[in-house]
């Protein structure tokens, strides 16, 4: 790749309102390549906000989002980011089969790839599924499996993770690093913060403002927290100015 | 614009009606039941049901598929699907044209039977070509998928979308004719009637019943019928924001 030294993403004061509210007052963040990034924070914070401005669907008031060298949105960008939405995004009136097929004339991606992703995000078996049928987790893999297609080269994804059995959690990271070693750059939201230990970088978000872009170990190392939910809370705590500082330290 | 990708749009929205026999049912089976309705209230009467049957039969695809469309696509909105495919490289033509050939198809097999059972079984009684009749039915279906598709954006709920249909749709049905012949309406309904797509399609289908030749007047209502559908589809595209609050 010509330009695989720029970042996956580069954001530069990045302000947002929705609904009179100031969301993101201002975030300025890189995400490196080939890494599985994690954006952690409580309800709220703004994750789904900024991930939504990284594809190019939300209104922003000021700032610069660069997403592989583009302008986020860009017409040249959108066969090259996969975007999954919190609520999954599929027609519950179609079969997962039909789903990705559908999905796939869209991308112009070839149909043999339904296959292969049915297979990676462990559906084969409800292949011919109507989706509204499935369960919450498996409905979610179905939306998970809609932006596998195409095999793009960033993946945002929005708490992919929530509602799955410890089972599936295992299995969707090591998902998700097998194809951060095949180059891809993932960028996952989560609010479950011992998510936190299987990223190999770390965001941390709380209303709108960074507290943490850190390694997950750097991050335990500085907060001296023995895990991630821990390390948050004094993030947390330091961010607010409280004179708690000594008693995390 | 790409045929495949509008195809794919279409396929998609037939596949999921198809899912549906309950509305794929009503969709064919209500106009049929009304318009026997009709007739039987005239008791036979081929006179007064060749002069109301074919208007009749151009208003039931534009108000099923005004309803039909305005609620599936606030359901794309509301799901996330429409968000996802916006975030593509489909074009949004793509998807407003996709869903004006897959209702524009069920429409004509609505057409199909109705015209069928009106001058097959119930004695409807036409000047001009029948196949016309057909024609004007589905161009308003296009129509009431295209200002269904614009009256989404407008809508939260479905509740909301469905409240549309009395606002926007029934003015047109009093305003096109069918009650009062447009020419004796008070001057200022004369002239709104003037500017309501309803009005041509009522207009072409009394043309057809009267008139065994394709007249002038005829092409003007057709022009202006799919020229309306167009605007609204025009219009439903630029409802179609990338980028939301």
């Amino acid at each position: 790749m010509a330009n695989s030294d720029t970042p996956a993403v580069r954001v530069d004061r990045l302000a947002v309102v929705r609904g009179g509210h100031r969301v993101l007052p201002g975030l300025s963040f890189t995400v490196p390549r080939g890494q599985v990034t994690g954006l952690l924070g409580p309800s709220g914070s703004g994750k789904s906000t900024l991930m939504r401005a990284l594809v190019g669907v939300q209104k922003v008031q000021g700032g610069t989002v660069e997403v592989l060298g583009l302008p986020a949105g860009a017409r040249a960008l959108r066969d090259r980011v996969g975007y999954v939405t919190q609520a999954p995004s599929v027609y519950p009136d179609l079969t997962v089969t039909e789903n990705l097929s559908f999905f796939a004339r869209v991308l112009q991606v070839p149909l043999n790839q339904v296959d292969e992703v049915l297979e990676q995000v462990d559906l084969t078996d409800h292949a011919g599924a109507l989706a509204g049928r499935l369960s919450g987790g498996q409905l979610s893999r179905v939306s998970l499996g809609v932006a596998l297609l195409g095999s793009p080269e960033l993946l945002v994804l929005d708490e992919p993770t929530v509602g799955l059995d410890p089972v599936l959690r295992r299995d969707l990271w090591a998902l998700f690093h097998r194809l951060a070693d095949r180059g891809a750059t993932l960028l996952v939201s989560s609010h479950v913060m011992d998510e936190a230990t299987r990223c190999d970088r770390l965001l941390l978000l709380r209303e709108g403002e960074l507290v943490a872009d850190d390694t997950p170990q750097g991050l335990l190392d500085r907060t001296g927290a023995a895990d991630g939910e821990a390390a948050f809370l004094a993030l947390v705590e330091q961010s607010s100015g409280t004179t708690e500082r000594e008693v995390s330290a | 614009m790409s045929p495949r990708t509008t195809l794919a749009v279409a396929g998609r929205v037939l596949t999921q009606l198809r899912r549906d026999h309950r509305t794929v049912g009503m969709l064919i089976v209500i106009p049929c039941v009304l318009l026997t309705l009709l007739w039987w209230m005239f008791d036979g009467n081929e006179v007064v049901f060749s002069r109301l049957g074919p208007p009749l039969l151009a208003l039931f695809p534009f108000i099923v598929m005004f309803l039909v469309t305005s609620v599936t696509t606030l359901r794309e909105r509301s799901s996330g699907t429409l968000e996802r495919l916006l975030t593509t490289p489909m074009n949004k033509a793509d998807l407003l044209v996709g869903y004006a050939l897959a209702f524009g198809l069920v429409a004509l097999v609505q057409a199909v039977v109705a015209v069928g059972l009106c001058i097959g079984l119930l004695g409807l009684d036409v000047q001009g070509e029948v196949w016309v009749l057909g024609l004007v039915a589905v161009l308003n279906a296009v129509l009431g998928t295209a200002l269904g598709l614009f009256v989404s954006a407008f809508a939260e709920t479905e509740f909301q979308a469905v409240q549309f249909m009395p606002a926007l749709v029934l003015p047109q049905v009093l305003l096109c004719g069918l009650f009062v012949s447009r020419d004796a309406l008070p001057d200022v309904l004369s002239a709104i009637s003037n500017v309501l797509p309803l009005s041509y399609a009522v207009d072409a289908m009394q043309e057809v019943q009267a008139q065994p030749a394709w007249t002038t007047d005829l092409s003007v209502d057709v022009g202006v019928i799919a020229g309306s559908a167009l605007l609204a589809l025009a219009v439903g595209a630029a409802t179609l924001r990338r980028r939301t609050a």
